[in-house]
């Protein structure tokens, strides 16, 4: 109960800005009237496809981001690669570091246009922060309770089970959150190279001088981006074990 | 030195319950890559069943080493370690712990376990019943004087340092096993606390027989806890492995005798125990009995003061007759510096419970926590008095009266404040 009275303000600040933001545009929605241009893309029927595939794209690319950076975070702590993690966390900072434009544009010349396309330049883009998180997530657990658990008979596998990720959980699912709200932005780009996304709305906002498109794939963004966020921080809450702060 | 100097304390009871097996090093070494010199060259040790020895030694002796050759933390580089005669250098090194109780400074408790839990640790792992571990968790809870019922569920961030120690001792027992070892476990807690917890796992050994290798770097810790102690120097190198009077009476080396200390005359006060010397007895009260009753049977006894305690004979409070009488019922007031000490406390520790509670006695405890009597710091002083004395007739050293004039060149030893200049002017 205790747990609920200490509520952190961004777990309740969050929704209400969520709220606010949302009702205003659905209202503005209901109330205006769309042009036939500007109904080829803002129609619910289309408008809800857009929303849905810009959240696959998303989504998708955290898990493939996720099942790659975890085990590979884990790995690179582990005695025996210990040496590699520099190399290793470099290479995915490169992956940061460059444009995700440039990023996504240099993989259609490898691997055509399109969604997978899509997905693969957002998941070299979104690497880092998991990695990073996952890795010192696991280094900042107290070498003594790891020594404690080897001293009275955990396996290695065990130890890192039940003591060492659990007590890394935190700061991994930050790294997740901050992996998904990067690529919730990031998948806006995607549209450049033909996976739709709420991008397109923008674009084409932009190229035809149609200022509903470009407002709407804004707001969208951004509501999306705030939701996950408020999402995983839940979870973040949720999954920290009692007893770590 | 004469055999009077040692202070011999109660010898073991011979029908003691021994459950611990020997521990044996056979030309251990321990050498780590990079290194010139070996942490630990070549080590042979002998550790009797049912015996606590300590390792004490600068930083840097290999003693810690040493300690975790023995369950393997750290591999041995040449050498075997038998445990109960049995070659355990080949086994697999995860079997083996979950045989060996481990416990470390601060206990090395799960942080986001309960107590519960974190005690359940290895049962879990050999795959028993949930009923058989519970049960087994509320005995050893208990044992190392925590209240299940209070404790269980508690995270290890929610105790005292104290009182995770407690639970890593229970932890480290869990499986029953017939060794224990612990790298200075009681490093991070106060003085007074320690000297609860050390007196706590005299009373678990003396209960449990197990075989308990505990490594210090506290000279006195070491003499207090162990049957023998184990002094190295660097390298892993043995200087002396004795009983404790034996060392302070009789060091081996010069090494030993600059590692103890020149205050090893009165060191016996650390070696002599509250069970040694007469205590008195005390009337005791149990909470909620009338106040009329207990200040009757006090002055019956010719006490002017009592100890409340509660149902399992644990001191709550000492109050005089006269606060007695200021309610009708015996009150459970918890007096929180109440002075105690148990019967396995060394006189050092008694009079340290003392001076730090600002009182002239002290209540004795058993192996429970149960009062068995008060120690007064008159009996502590007259021992000392005595032990001075003894001291003083068996010094075979030339006095005043019998010294030869001209026949010693010593010059004066200088005892002099080094931040001062000198008054008398410079030579």
């Amino acid at each position: 109960m205790s747990r609920l009275r200490r509520v952190p303000i961004d777990v309740w600040f969050e929704p209400i800005i969520i709220l606010v933001v949302g009702i205003g545009y659905f209202a503005w929605y209901g109330s205006t009237t769309l042009t036939s241009t500007e109904r080829a893309s803002l129609g619910w029927a289309n408008l809800q496809n857009t929303i849905l595939q810009h959240i696959k794209l998303t989504v998708v690319a955290t898990l493939i981001v996720v099942v790659i950076a975890i085990p590979l975070g884990i790995a690179l702590t582990r005695p025996a690669l210990k040496r590699l993690e520099p190399i290793v966390v470099n290479i995915a900072n490169i992956g940061q570091a460059a444009p995700a434009v440039g990023l996504l544009v240099l993989f259609t010349f490898w691997l055509g246009t399109g969604f997978r396309t899509a997905i693969t330049g957002l998941v070299v883009y979104a690497i880092l922060p998991i990695l990073q998180n996952t890795i010192v997530g696991l280094r900042q657990v107290d070498q003594r309770t790891i020594e404690a658990s080897r001293g009275i008979g955990f396996s290695a596998g065990r130890t890192l089970f039940q003591v060492e990720l659990p007590l890394a959980v935190p700061v991994i699912l930050n790294g997740v959150r901050t992996a998904l709200v990067i690529l919730v932005g990031t998948a806006t780009l995607s549209t450049f190279i033909g996976a739709t996304s709420l991008g397109t709305l923008i674009t084409t906002g932009v190229t035809l001088f149609l200022p509903k498109l470009l407002i709407s794939g804004a707001i969208l963004v951004g509501l999306l981006a705030l939701i996950i966020d408020w999402l995983g921080r839940l979870v973040e809450l949720a999954a920290t074990p009692r007893g770590v702060s | 030195m004469t055999a009077d100097v040692t202070s011999e304390p109660a010898p073991p009871t011979p029908e003691r319950n021994v459950t611990g097996v020997s521990i044996t090093l056979d030309s251990v070494v321990k050498r780590y890559r990079g290194q010139d010199e070996p942490a630990v060259e070549r080590l042979d040790l002998e550790i009797e069943p049912g015996h606590i020895v300590a390792f004490v030694g600068p930083s840097g002796c290999g003693k810690t080493t040493t300690l975790k050759m023995i369950n393997r933390l750290i591999e041995p580089t040449e050498g075997r370690i038998f445990i109960g005669g049995r070659d355990v250098t080949r086994e697999d090194p995860d079997k083996l712990r979950q045989s060996i109780g481990y416990v470390i400074q601060s206990g090395g408790l799960f942080p986001h376990w309960t107590v519960a839990k974190n005690v359940g640790a290895i049962p879990r792992v050999l795959g028993w019943d949930r009923k058989r571990i519970a049960e087994r968790t509320e005995y050893l809870l208990d044992l190392v004087g925590l209240d299940p019922g209070t404790f269980a569920d508690r995270l290890p961030k929610d105790m005292s340092g104290g009182q995770q120690q407690r639970v890593g001792v229970a932890r480290a027992l869990a499986a029953d096993p017939p060794i224990l070892l612990m790298d200075e476990p009681f490093g991070a807690v106060d003085p007074i606390t320690r000297v609860r917890l050390q007196d706590s796992l005299i009373a678990i050994q003396h209960e449990l027989g197990k075989t308990i290798v505990i490594v210090t770097h506290d000279f006195e810790e070491a003499t207090k806890l162990g049957d023998k102690v184990l002094i190295l120097s660097e390298g892993g190198r043995i200087e002396q492995y004795a009983r404790p009077e034996e060392i302070l009476t009789d060091p081996a080396t010069p090494f030993v005798e600059e590692f103890i200390g020149s205050g090893a005359k009165l060191a016996y006060l650390t070696v002599q125990r509250v069970r040694d010397v007469a205590y008195d007895t005390v009337i005791t009260a149990r909470i909620g009995e009338s106040s009329q009753a207990v200040i009757e049977r006090a002055k019956a006894a010719g006490q002017t003061w009592v100890v409340v305690v509660d149902a399992a004979g644990r001191p709550r409070s000492w109050p005089s007759l006269t606060e007695l009488a200021t309610k009708p019922e015996v009150s459970d007031y918890l007096d929180r510096r109440l002075p105690v000490v148990a019967r396995s406390s060394t006189l050092n520790d008694a009079l340290d419970a003392m001076l730090a509670a600002s009182q002239g006695a002290a209540l004795v405890t058993d192996g429970r926590g149960a009062v068995v009597g008060s120690l007064g710091i008159d009996s502590v002083t007259e021992t000392i008095r005595t032990k001075l004395a003894d001291v003083r007739s068996d010094q075979e050293d030339t006095s005043y009266e019998t010294y030869v004039d001209g026949t010693d060149p010593a010059p004066t030893p200088v005892v002099a404040a080094d931040d001062e200049l000198g008054s008398a002017g410079q030579s």
